[in-house]
């Protein structure tokens, strides 16, 4: 049971707060700079909700993310520059695209690996029975005809 | 007394299920037919059984009875009655109960209408069926048990989470579970089948209703709780790539693999041990999902902590099940050998790819899915994977697959004419081509990506449409002289067409998020919104602001949309009610946010080309499906009589 409680007060955490997703009043003059705030905010998870970007999330903590993320683009901070600044302070669990380092190798390459492996097995698979494929004797023209009225018949 | 009765049942069904799991397997061993006609008994039992408790379950929450723990928690006095009801499987004990509900139903129905199975499988089927369902029985017993008592009854319960409190909500967990058990009879066929050491085409012809049937629910469920998120969330995203909802995602992408396996099981007699070891997982992929979202593990690893024993029980239920079958295949699949050979560029061959890139793409998801737990159980650093990772993952997988779509049903079997193939889908080729370059021409700059899924979408579709009117020649006679199924193939690929269609579109959609005043307007899509009035309005379960916006393309006025925002006191809870005008081409999509105490509120406008494609095309699958389901060959009784009739109607499909 406290298994589900403890569900339900990460919902309710996630979903009372007031401010939705992100807001106008939160949003940047500068339309160029607001775009990019738009972008980056849909890498960047809320941390206390369920898989949502902060540009999604109605939780407090996203909205001070979004507010905090466009302070440092309004400083004239890069997009990496503003990534790094938040990642700094949140660690990695903060991208929703999670970084191509050694940790993360069998990731992002293990599909394609999978991929590769799956495609060789089925390839090696049906060639090995091909090879034992007897092609049959092509039909006589006795028996295309019969063929083809048999087919007829069908319609 | 009544909720007693129904624990009791349930008690009395756990060594109904220990017999069914043994005494018939013997007695198929032994060739005895009392024993294995005994399965057929304990399976009705059960199923009578199992419905008593659920029913006495559900009859607490009518009642709203809250000296029962698990309604005091999950309900209260003042919903409406659908939501009573649903609120049985709105938690997780609950939900366990509507689990060995459907499986003791199933159970029941092949016991009941098996009577043309041979006696030796359908015993071994209703035995590994019951073996499930008394490791199912034993986990509500010991560790979710819904039927407990409190001391001190509370005189209102906790209610239901408002999120809960809705009607695509309310028939998504038992559409989703239709699916999942329903795998699970395909698993007792594969496991039956193993211990056999006997798999052939009337073997297939029973797993597949079973399957296809399984497979639509699966499908209208997970269109649900897609489509509920889409009109719940206040902004219309419809997929995140959350791990709820790929625990549902991977046994529809590997059972949508085993739905195309068996029939070259079927009509070919290879790819049996591939199909055997496909319903395993397939299955087990179900288990997984059922657990993984109920137990609270994918929230952290350290949830298990909380209720060890729990955890402890999924783990063990888990390895023995899934363990134990794959086990029983290594030792068993060798001696499937199957007999039909076939040529790489074939009926066959284009299945084979088939399921090569759907079994791929369900590990892609796995891996995503479970890649942050697997780092965290082994000390690693914590990990987002969102939805650029499967972005950039899954979706290159699924390009090949939707290319082999429209090609895969011209090719013969044992040895196709790719050439031939291409040359009758040229049309169909040159639509898609226009398509794409009208959409780039319209969408100056836009998405390219978008264009190329919209392409592909046109491919799919036009060579689905191809394909049946090259077989039907447009001519009435000859269309119903097709075997159903053949149809239902056409349908299911169109709605694939139409989903990704759909899903492509999706980048174009426009958003417009302002605060407004009663008076002020903007435009979107072509539209012009109108904001004439915001309100408050009291409901015994809620408090809503409500907004009245008038929509108006230029002087003709279109509709009054109410998007609303709903408070409910006793849970505490706040959430949006969007209002959405669909024309089934766009979508028009509000959203009410805060007020600005200056007598304005957040409007969120979405105008969403194509959106609702994404789950029409869902439900053209499942009717699809459907089709297939009704097909003559399927039919109770049938399978042994057509069976030699069909190798001479079949082979020219």
């Amino acid at each position: 049971m406290r298994f589900f409680l403890l569900l339900l007060a990460i919902l309710l955490a996630t979903l009372t707060p007031p401010a939705r997703a992100v807001e106008p009043n939160e949003m940047l003059k500068n339309p160029a700079l607001e775009a990019r705030a738009r972008a980056i905010s849909r890498e960047l998870r809320c941390l206390v909700c369920q898989n949502e970007s902060i540009d999604d999330s109605n939780a407090d903590l996203a909205h001070d993310l979004r507010l905090l993320l466009r302070q440092r683009l309004a400083a004239g901070d890069t997009d990496r520059q503003a990534i790094d600044f938040i990642v700094a302070r949140y660690g990695d669990f903060v991208l929703l695209q999670p970084p191509v380092e050694p940790a993360t190798y069998l990731l992002w390459f293990g599909p394609a690996a999978l991929l590769i492996v799956a495609a060789a097995s089925a390839a090696i698979f049906v060639n090995r029975r091909n090879r034992t494929l007897r092609e049959p004797a092509p039909l006589s023209a006795e028996e295309k005809r019969r063929l083809d009225t048999l087919l007829d018949e069908r319609y | 007394m009544i909720i007693e009765l129904g624990h009791f049942a349930l008690i009395l069904a756990l060594p109904l299920a220990l017999i069914q799991a043994t005494v018939p397997l013997w007695g198929a061993e032994r060739r005895h037919a009392g024993m294995m006609a005994l399965g057929d008994l304990t399976a009705l039992a059960q199923f009578a059984l199992i419905a008593l408790a659920f029913a006495t379950l559900v009859n607490a929450y009518i009642t709203s009875d809250f000296s029962v723990l698990n309604v005091a928690e999950n309900s209260s006095s003042a919903k409406p009655l659908i939501y009573k009801i649903s609120g049985v499987w709105g938690n997780h004990e609950g939900s366990m109960m509507l689990w060995v509900l459907i499986l003791t139903l199933f159970g029941a129905a092949v016991a009941w209408f098996g009577d043309n199975l041979p006696a030796p499988l359908k015993a071994r089927v209703l035995a590994v069926q019951a073996m499930i369902g008394a490791g199912f029985f034993l986990f509500i017993l010991f560790t979710s048990d819904p039927f407990q008592r409190l001391a001190d009854p509370p005189l209102e319960g906790n209610g239901l989470n408002p999120v809960l409190q809705d009607p695509g909500l309310a028939f998504h967990p038992p559409m989703l579970y239709l699916g999942y058990v329903g795998f699970a009879v395909a698993f007792a066929f594969a496991v039956a089948a193993l211990i056999e050491g006997k798999v052939d085409a009337a073997w297939a012809r029973w797993v597949r209703p079973w399957t296809l049937a399984a497979w639509c629910a699966l499908t209208i469920g997970i269109a649900m709780g897609s489509w509920w998120a889409y009109y719940t969330l206040g902004w219309g995203g419809w997929w995140f790539w959350d791990p709820v909802e790929n625990a549902s995602f991977m046994p529809w992408l590997v059972g949508t693999a085993l739905l195309h396996s068996a029939i070259v099981v079927e009509k070919r007699d290879a790819l049996k041990g591939w199909t055997v070891l496909l319903a395993i997982l397939t299955f087990s992929l179900s288990l997984i999902g059922t657990f993984l979202v109920r137990s609270g593990v994918l929230t952290s690893v350290h949830a298990f902590a909380l209720d060890p024993r729990r955890g402890l029980f999924i783990l063990v239920l888990l390895a023995v099940a899934i363990g134990g079958s794959l086990l029983l295949y290594a030792v068993r699949a060798p001696a499937l050998a199957g007999g039909g050979l076939f040529a790489p560029i074939s009926r066959e061959g284009a299945l084979v790819l088939n399921n090569v890139l759907l079994t791929t793409g369900a590990a892609t998801v796995f891996i995503g899915t479970l890649y942050p737990l697997f780092l965290d159980a082994v000390g690693g650093p914590k990990l987002s994977v969102g939805y650029p990772f499967f972005d950039r993952t899954f979706v290159p997988i699924m390009v090949p697959l939707l290319l082999a779509v429209a090609v895969g049903p011209f090719l013969g079997w044992k040895r196709g004419d790719l050439r031939g193939a291409l040359e009758r889908l040229w049309i169909a080729f040159g639509l898609a081509l226009a398509l794409g370059a009208i959409a780039l021409y319209l969408s100056q700059g836009g998405p390219i990506l978008a264009v190329g899924g919209l392409m592909l979408a046109a491919w799919v579709g036009f060579g689905a449409i191809t394909e049946w009117v090259g077989r039907t020649r447009l001519s009435w006679r000859r269309a119903l002289h097709l075997p159903r199924a053949a149809h239902g193939m056409t349908l299911a690929h169109l709605g694939l067409a139409v989903t990704v269609a759909g899903i492509a579109a999706s980048a174009w959609q426009v958003e417009r998020i302002a605060v407004m005043h009663p008076g002020d307007n903007i435009a979107i899509g072509g539209y012009t919104l109108h904001l004439d009035r915001l309100s408050g309005l009291d409901t015994p379960s809620y408090h809503a602001e409500r907004a009245d916006i008038r929509v108006t393309a230029g002087d003709r006025a279109i509709t009054v949309m109410h998007p609303e925002k709903r408070h409910y006191p006793l849970e505490q809870m706040t959430r949006g009610e969007t209002a959405i005008r669909t024309t089934f081409l766009a979508d028009l999509y509000l959203a009410l946010g805060d007020d600005d105490g200056k007598g304005g509120a957040t409007i969120r406008a979405y105008w969403k080309p194509l959106v609702p494609w994404i789950w029409i095309g869902a439900v053209f699958m499942a009717l699809g499906g459907v089709l297939s389901l009704s097909d003559r060959r399927f039919r109770v009784g049938v399978a042994r009589r057509a069976a030699p009739a069909s190798a001479v109607t079949e082979a020219g499909e």
